[in-house]
């Protein structure tokens, strides 16, 4: 699957990984563009982890390019990178030095309006809930104000309320013109907020589209559905997943 | 990387109880380690009792008494008495009285010289049939090690003791050849002193009187006089004879390897040195580890910091910490052992290279565990046996054991960190060699740390 628009704020072409005997990617491809949330979906093992990985730079591909150096990207682990024994301000301040940002204090006091946690900036990180210390994981990510950012699984693990709080955060920071490419195991997460899914299956793009075409694509292939799910599962099924 | 720096040293400023434990657990077992091989075995403590009535605590030895109660407290003076209380008691009562010291563990063993103790020492001058004096010895040997610490000491004690006697025999024997030789006057109990003639003055008398008697006799005089010759002479030569036999082998020690260091200077350097490993691979291990366990290491070595800009920053915080907790430990050691201020900067040099090292080897460490807790115990379980191996002395094992524990304690820190510091606290050998090695061990594990970030990360 090719890479379409030069434009692009996100391109990775040819992309290969080996651990050893196994191919955990073979050959993927993605595209985004400026302002686009693209999710990644597919069953475990399917390398979607392996992929942003790769994208963040944090991982060598054995084979294909990235069009962006790690640090032109932000990322946000599926684990929270803090460090529990600093405030959730020092830990901002901290990652905010350590990439290099021109007003340290002003980029956390901003980051911290944005995440909407200001009254929090001197809680210990440790002593957060788990969706503020995603939002705080989030806010890292954005620190080096990229226009890009990866997020891996970003609502794992949080409950419906905190999941809702980090989606508005997210999709606003789309709509000021973020790229941003995600994965998650959430098919509704998915279909509701993503412009295009790319399913990736035993490290192989299999689709890359907006959720309803997955669907069209089903209904083509004389399969029926009620919902994303539906489609995703009759999707893998007749590809032999 | 100074932000990481500042950032750690805040992390740690938030754990105290971390980094009291981190502090006082390599101190206390270095102190530990220190006192026990530093001080070495006290006086024990033995619960002595003699059984020796006051009316025959005096031996004769020939016209001479020897008090033997008096030499009691001399040829024991190594020892730490325990008093058993023996007053109304019958001597087997007094006996048992001792031995209940060693039961309940007051005294490490108890030593009773029996009631016929002086007379079969006297009897040794007879000849008599009675056999010699016997000492008991009663100590437990529930604790192979203890059992042999104290068969150890009272062995050691009854030589001297044994040698303080033959000593004192000698001497008597020495003065009645000194009789006999020279002559004098004899003091024999009962009896009025006898006047010994001696043959210096029979061999005198002999000579005066051979120019008045027949030619025919005179060489029969002269045979007299010949063989009073030659036993006077035989005799003077007895002396030097008799010194030696009580003490044939005089020893002359040499040491061939390694300074002058005392025992206590070797334990400063020891107590100081195995600080150093502990807090320095503790710190470099764990401040690695805990990059990885808050999920850090990943986004920090996007960009933000390289991965041997992180290991050199982990081993330098260590390494600065360990610096200047020992060298704190350093002088407060030096309040109670006599160190050489003078070489002060060569301590801080040893300290730092040896942190180095250690900081090396502890972000080596760091870097195959993802876990604080992970990283922590494989320092522990590292540095333990690193400590006990260094410490192996030459012909104590057999040689190959030897020869292999040497080059397990090469491949280490904590042999080159003692060499140094022993070096540098106590003028004992150079210092140049093991700062070297140290040197090639730093850049040995920082090599290995830095292969172990990219294998395991």
């Amino acid at each position: 699957m090719a890479a379409t628009a030069t434009q692009d704020a996100l391109v990775a072409e040819g992309i290969v990984k080996r651990f050893g005997a196994r191919e955990a990617l073979r050959g993927v491809s993605l595209s985004a563009a400026s302002g686009e949330l693209v999710a990644l979906v597919g069953p475990n093992g399917a390398g979607k982890t392996t992929l942003l990985s790769i994208l963040a730079g944090i991982q060598r591909a054995d084979a294909g390019s990235v069009n962006r150096a790690p640090r032109e990207v932000g990322w946000v682990p599926q684990q929270a990178a803090l460090y529990g024994k600093l405030t959730v301000a020092e830990n901002l301040r901290l990652f905010a030095r350590l990439e290099g940002v021109d007003d340290p204090s002003a980029t956390v006091a901003e980051m911290l309006e944005l995440t909407g946690l200001a009254d929090r900036a001197g809680d210990l990180a440790a002593e957060l809930s788990g969706g503020n210390r995603q939002r705080v994981n989030i806010a890292i990510g954005l620190l080096g104000r990229q226009d890009v950012l990866l997020l891996d699984e970003p609502s794992a693990a949080l409950d419906p309320r905190q999941r809702e709080r980090v989606w508005e955060f997210v999709l606003g920071l789309a709509a000021r013109g973020t790229t941003v490419v995600y994965s998650t195991h959430d098919l509704q997460e998915a279909a509701r907020h993503a412009d295009r899914v790319i399913v990736l299956a035993d490290g192989e793009a299999l689709f890359e589209g907006s959720p309803a075409a997955l669907g069209e694509t089903v209904e083509r292939e004389g399969g029926s559905h009620s919902d994303f799910e539906e489609a995703f599962v009759a999707f893998l099924r007749h590809r032999g997943h | 990387m100074r932000w990481l720096l500042l950032k750690d040293l805040r992390i740690l400023r938030r754990s105290p109880g971390l980094v009291a434990l981190l502090i006082l657990y390599p101190i206390v077992l270095s102190v530990l380690i220190g006192f026990a091989l530093s001080a070495g075995p006290d006086k024990p403590k033995v619960a002595f009792v003699s059984l020796v009535p006051p009316e025959r605590g005096e031996l004769e030895l020939g016209n001479r008494k020897l008090d033997v109660s008096q030499y009691e407290g001399k040829l024991f003076a190594a020892i730490d008495p325990v008093p058993v209380d023996c007053e109304g008691k019958s001597p087997l009562q007094c006996r048992d009285a001792a031995i209940d010291k060693v039961e309940s563990g007051e005294a490490i063993a108890a030593l009773v010289i029996p009631e016929d103790f002086t007379d079969r020492l006297g009897g040794l001058q007879t000849l008599a049939l009675s056999g010699p004096p016997t000492i008991e010895v009663f100590y437990n040997a529930d604790d192979p090690v203890k059992a042999a610490y104290v068969e150890d000491t009272i062995k050691a004690e009854l030589r001297d003791a044994n040698l303080a006697l033959t000593t004192k025999f000698t001497e008597i024997g020495l003065s009645y050849l000194d009789l006999i030789v020279s002559g004098g006057t004899v003091d024999v109990p009962v009896l009025e002193d006898i006047e010994l003639l001696g043959l210096k003055r029979a061999e005198e008398i002999v000579k005066r009187a051979r120019p008045d008697v027949p030619p025919a006799q005179q060489a029969e005089l002269d045979r007299v006089i010949r063989f009073s010759e030659l036993a006077r002479e035989n005799l003077d030569l007895s002396g030097p004879l008799l010194r030696s036999v009580r003490e044939p082998i005089k020893i002359e020690q040499v040491a061939l390897d390694g300074g002058s260091t005392s025992l206590s200077s070797f334990a400063v350097a020891l107590a100081v040195a195995v600080s150093l490993m502990f807090i320095t691979l503790l710190l470099a291990a764990g401040a690695l580890a805990l990059e990885r366990e808050e999920n850090a290491f990943a986004r920090l070595v996007r960009g933000l910091v390289s991965r041997t800009g992180l290991l050199v920053e982990k081993a330098g915080l260590a390494a600065i910490c360990s610096l200047v907790i020992c060298l704190a430990m350093l002088v407060g050691l030096g309040l109670f052992v006599d160190l050489d201020w003078a070489r002060a900067p060569l301590w801080i040099v040893a300290l730092a290279v040896a942190a180095l090292a250690f900081g090396a080897l502890g972000v080596a460490v760091g870097a195959v565990t993802r876990e604080v807790r992970a990283a922590s115990l494989l320092c522990v379980m590292l540095s333990l046996p690193l400590v006990f191996l260094a410490l192996v002395p030459s012909g104590s094992v057999a040689p190959a054991v030897y020869d292999a524990t040497r080059a397990i304690s090469a491949l280490f820190p904590f042999r080159p960190t003692l060499d140094a510091l022993d070096a540098a606290l106590n003028d004992s050998g150079g210092l140049v060699g093991p700062l070297a090695h140290l040197g090639a061990l730093f850049a040995g594990f920082g090599l290995l740390a830095r292969l172990a970030l990219r294998r395991f990360a």
